[in-house]
């Protein structure tokens, strides 16, 4: 549903997206992953239409972004970084602008007005103007904007950026809703939330691709070490030592926590060391407190992927 | 022209919405209306010649105001991304909102129809100076307007797409003057451009083709660019 080829994009002499190759398949949810400035916001203005490329080709449903613009443009619903939207109109007016310029005919744009209206929990502000809106409402007009045309491809940058928790989960809920239906490419520099909503993700750092998978697979891909956690009573530099010379054990860390202290242990993989480990605590007479495997979040391997970017 | 119509009627809703349309409406109808029943008292004549003149200028004042929010709040606010990311040409966009503000002026013009209705009242005018009259200050605001959306489109800020677009237009008004100064094809293209000269005939009850045409080709020129100012946005 979208192809893109080695899309560059140069502002002047700075490089702000370079060598961007991917596709995503049809009713594919995608997480565009990437701390501030990486180029999403760039990258999905290519995809829309709004920016040309330097270089590097874009295809949406099919229709190239720049020499089939108008084709690409009909099949997408876009919903900016910030939201911008016309404070000085009401939300069903601006809905209603909307759906004309998607050239949807007048009785199937009521009815879909209203869809979105009740999807986005939007029906009792159908007459407010959208400059009385608060943060949150406002990113649900948008939201009800980009969809209301039942677009093929809904591009969304950072669509729950600014809004509380509790919208946040109900956002992310409608936009899970939409895959399958729906292609979707979403941008976020919130790990949790890529992992939750997005089948596949690609990490993009400064500008370029450091990694395209399901985000399963790479926690699996990536995973170079397993962590335990340790909370011990005892001496804690003569602990760390003793926990050192395990082998297998490829670092540890302590803080003090409640009195006693707590180990961080970095292990390789392939090996279970949490009995061996207890066994070593409880062999020199310390107090063994807890003990505690800890899978590696997402956030861990985005933050290892960045640095490996930055050497 | 569906999406013409769709962004027109936007534009529209937002001057009913806003208190711009309202004041400058007003201050045209104040104005031309000092000059209209000064110049009858004075001249004891039925026509509506002595507010055109005035009348024209006040719109070279007024008329980018009406003007300078359509391209520039959109660029301010972001809002052009997702408008320009929708399905509609850019000439749509930009055809849409120049309607939108035409619509404006021909119903501020159409507010002043009671001074000719007076003038049949109390007296007999002439029909062809005041349908002249009226012709002339359509397409002399309407030149006006094109002009303040292009500088409209130029900036984010509405101060100065107000203050660009005056000027414009504004200097076409003075440049006549430069003839006296500038000789030979210069001076002849000095002469063509300026803009009261165009417009004069039109308060005389005179219809000229080169003068409509001026103020056609007026409007494609700076639609034109309005395109172009549009188009190099996203190249930038
Ligand atoms: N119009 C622009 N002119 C110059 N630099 C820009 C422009 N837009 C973005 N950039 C730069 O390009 C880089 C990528 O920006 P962006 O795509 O907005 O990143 P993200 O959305 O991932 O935060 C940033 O360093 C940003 O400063
Ligand atoms: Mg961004």
């Amino acid at each position: 549903m979208i192809e893109t080829d080695k899309l560059c994009k140069y502002y002047g002499d700075f490089v702000a997206i370079e060598d961007i190759t991917f596709s995503v398949k049809k009713g594919e949810i995608l997480g565009f992953l990437g701390p501030n400035a990486a180029g999403k916001t760039t990258t999905m203005r290519i995809l829309t239409g709004y920016l040309p490329p330097s270089s590097g080709t874009a295809r949406v449903a099919g229709y190239d972004v720049i020499d089939h613009s108008l084709e690409a443009r009909r099949r997408i619903g876009y919903m900016p970084e910030t939201v911008p939207l016309y404070t000085d109109m009401t939300v069903y007016d601006y809905l209603n602008f909307y759906g004309a310029l998607r050239g949807i005919d007048r009785k199937r744009k009521e009815k879909r007005i209203n869809t979105v209206m009740g999807l986005c929990h939007l029906r009792d502000y159908a007459d407010t103007l959208i400059g009385k809106l608060s943060k949150g409402f406002r990113q649900r007009v948008g939201l009800a904007q980009a969809i209301l045309h039942e677009p093929d491809v809904l591009i969304l940058d950072e669509p729950t950026i600014g809004i509380d928790p509790r919208q946040v989960v109900e956002t992310r809920q409608l936009i899970k809703s939409f895959g399958g239906e729906h292609t979707v490419v979403l941008s976020s520099h919130i790990l949790p939330e890529v992992s939750m909503i997005c089948e596949r993700v690609v990490i993009i750092n400064e500008g370029r691709i450091v990694a395209i998978d399901r985000p399963e697979n790479l926690s699996e891909r990536l995973r170079g070490s397993e962590r335990i956690q340790l909370d011990v009573r005892g001496p804690a530099a003569e602990v760390a030592s003793r926990l050192r010379q395990v082998k297998g054990v490829l670092e540890v860390s302590w803080e003090k926590a409640d009195g006693n202290f707590r180990f961080v242990v970095d292990a390789r993989l392939g090996r279970d060391l949490r009995e061996e480990l207890a066994g070593v605590i409880v062999h020199q007479g310390w107090g063994l407190l807890g003990l505690q495997g800890l899978g590696m979040t997402l956030e861990d391997i985005f933050l290892q992927l960045t640095t490996k970017e930055e050497v | 022209m569906r999406n013409v119509v769709a962004m027109a009627g936007k534009e529209l809703r937002t001057y009913f919405a806003s208190p711009v349309a309202y004041i400058v409406a007003a201050v045209f109808l104040l104005i031309t209306g000092y000059f209209f029943t000064l110049g009858v008292i004075n001249d004891q004549e039925a026509t509506v010649r002595h507010f055109l003149t005035p009348g024209s200028f006040v719109l070279l004042l007024l008329s980018p105001a009406l003007t300078m929010r359509l391209l520039a709040e959109e660029q301010k606010m972001g809002t052009l991304e997702l408008l320009l990311t929708s399905p509609i040409r850019d000439w749509e966009v930009v055809a849409g909102k120049f309607m939108a503000s035409l619509v404006i002026l021909a119903a501020m013009l159409g507010l002043t129809i009671y001074y000719p209705i007076l003038l049949y009242w109390f007296g007999n005018p002439d029909f062809g100076p005041i349908a002249s009259g009226y012709l002339g200050l359509f397409l002399v605001g309407a030149a006006f307007l094109s002009a303040g959306l292009f500088t409209s489109s130029l900036t984010g800020n509405q101060v100065v797409a107000w203050v660009l677009g005056a000027g414009i237009v504004l200097l076409l008004w003075v440049i006549g003057g430069a003839t006296q100064v500038v000789g030979g094809l210069f001076g002849e293209v000095i002469d063509y451009l300026s803009l009261p000269d165009h417009f004069r005939d039109f308060t005389l009850g005179v219809i000229n083709t080169t003068d409509v045409v001026y103020f056609l080709s007026f409007m494609a020129v700076a639609f034109f660019l309005t395109i172009r100012s549009l188009e190099t946005r996203r190249w930038r």
